[in-house]
């Protein structure tokens, strides 16, 4: 437990001194969603109509732009090196990891959500479901990217065959994530949309910890 | 089953069932489409086009069956580090990958008469899409590596941890209540008529055959090779 937190203390210190790779990543995230109402054109009742789906792809998208300097700078300084040679359990330092890249990836977005809610002029009653979407969805991708992370650590072309791992694998967040705005923009609960996505978010927590140590192991031997 | 891990007796072995493959192969395949394309009815509703399912159902199921044994094996590989396994996995992925397009365009070519529309979001055509991705994934990230056996264990990281999308797919029909057809085994059983469902059945053990016979080309080149490579390296 003490690991963890050192961990992630670290982690957090270190993206703070670099906040500028985090703000680019939130600010990619309102800048591609802004291009949408431009792309789509002013006809009355598209964008909210699709506002949800935009919202979440680009969270997707954002996501991965942050997932790729998420263990090649440790690597690159040799620190991943230090941390695996020692007595810390490789699961504590993936959870560790997983946290801190939520905290630094995963809850910009949420923050900014309503904001784009309101840009796309999506109906006011679709910001706590995007909001609560977004909460229990977003460290299920920061867990399924960790592996995707990890997997490809020495990997050539590391840049494409990341996305083309981890995108298959969050198509269920991304269909439940809209599902739950698009349900409740008709004025039904999405009470069980948002149980699938605890769901999701429980298999992901038993599972990828152990599937991105394994993958870390291999790729230092 | 461990004993098949020495790739001299899984060559043995193979030699022995590589002619049963083939002759079960002919004998399903010719009688199979015989009574697919010209004996059996053209279905009530459906009409003739009915007779796309003797090819979609079947490579439908290879597929699936494909990512299982390449599932199994890359497990095998991770848990005892079987050269076998592996090889079995890398051989499986291209071949399921192929059948996986192939039910994909036969549904899309069934889906155009049937439903009026060649491609919709349902659940099993979206997972059966999302198993084409993490195919395409293994074959990706198997080569990416410059040191082979890394590239191995990733690919079979992947491949376990796409595992979970199989029983998805299987039960998709029985959990979203959408376009694709329900399941026809059910607790009363096949809800299939029984001229339908020989050929479907001999299509099955055709393609079923036709993947083994490939599945033992493919590894046996591959242990080939890596003897090669072992004698070239002494040199």
């Amino acid at each position: 437990m003490n690991a963890i937190l050192t961990i992630i203390n670290r982690d957090l210190r270190i993206s703070f001194l670099h906040r500028a790779d985090s703000l680019l990543v939130a600010g990619f995230f309102v800048i591609t969603v802004m291009l949408f109402p431009f792309g789509i054109g002013p006809e009355p009742g598209l964008l909210e109509r699709v506002g949800a789906g935009i919202i979440w792809v680009t969270a997707l998208l954002a996501t991965l732009l942050s997932l790729n300097h998420l263990f090649s700078e440790d690597e690159r300084d040799g620190t991943l090196e230090l941390l695996l040679t020692s007595p810390v359990e490789i699961y504590s330092i993936v959870i560790a990891k997983t946290l801190s890249h939520w905290l630094t990836s995963g809850l910009p977005l949420i923050i900014l959500s309503p904001l784009l809610v309101a840009a796309l002029q999506m109906p006011s009653n679709t910001i706590l479901p995007m909001i609560i979407g977004l909460l229990l969805g977003t460290p299920t991708l920061s867990m399924i990217g960790i592996v995707g992370s990890t997997l490809t650590l020495n990997a050539r072309l590391r840049g494409i065959l990341m996305p083309l791992i981890i995108l298959p694998l969050y198509i269920p967040i991304l269909i439940f994530g809209v599902g739950c705005v698009d349900v409740e923009s008709m004025n039904f609960s999405s009470d069980r949309l948002y149980m699938v996505l605890l769901g999701f978010l429980i298999i992901s927590f038993t599972l990828c910890p152990w599937a991105a140590s394994t993958a870390l192991k291999m790729s230092f031997e | 089953m461990h004993a098949l891990a020495n790739p001299n007796k899984f060559l043995k072995i193979a030699k022995i069932i590589q002619p049963f493959a083939i002759i079960i192969f002919v004998f399903s395949i010719i009688p199979g489409l015989l009574f697919a394309l010209i004996v059996s009815p053209p279905d009530y509703q459906q009409g003739e086009t009915v007779r796309i399912m003797y090819i979609h159902v079947p490579s439908a199921w290879m597929g699936l069956f494909s990512y299982a044994i390449m599932a199994i094996c890359s497990g095998s590989y991770l848990i005892w580090r079987y050269p076998i396994a592996n090889m079995i996995a890398r051989a499986s992925a291209p071949i399921g990958a192929i059948f996986t397009t192939l039910c994909l365009l036969s549904g899309m070519l069934w889906g155009e008469p049937m439903w009026g529309t060649p491609w919709v979001w349902d659940a099993r055509l979206t997972s059966m899409l999302v198993l084409l991705f993490l195919y395409i994934g293994y074959i990706a990230i198997g080569n990416a590596y410059e040191n082979p056996e890394q590239g191995n264990k990733a690919s079979a990281i992947l491949a376990l941890v796409g595992s979970v999308n199989l029983p998805i797919i299987k039960f998709s029909v029985d959990w979203w209540n959408t376009l694709h057809q329900p399941s026809i085994f059910s607790m009363e059983g096949i809800s299939l008529d029984s001229s339908m469902i020989t050929p479907l059945f001999l299509m099955v053990i055709a393609f079923q055959s036709y993947y083994i016979i490939l599945l033992l080309i493919n590894v046996n080149t591959q242990i080939i090779d890596s003897k090669i490579r072992a004698i070239s390296l002494r040199l």
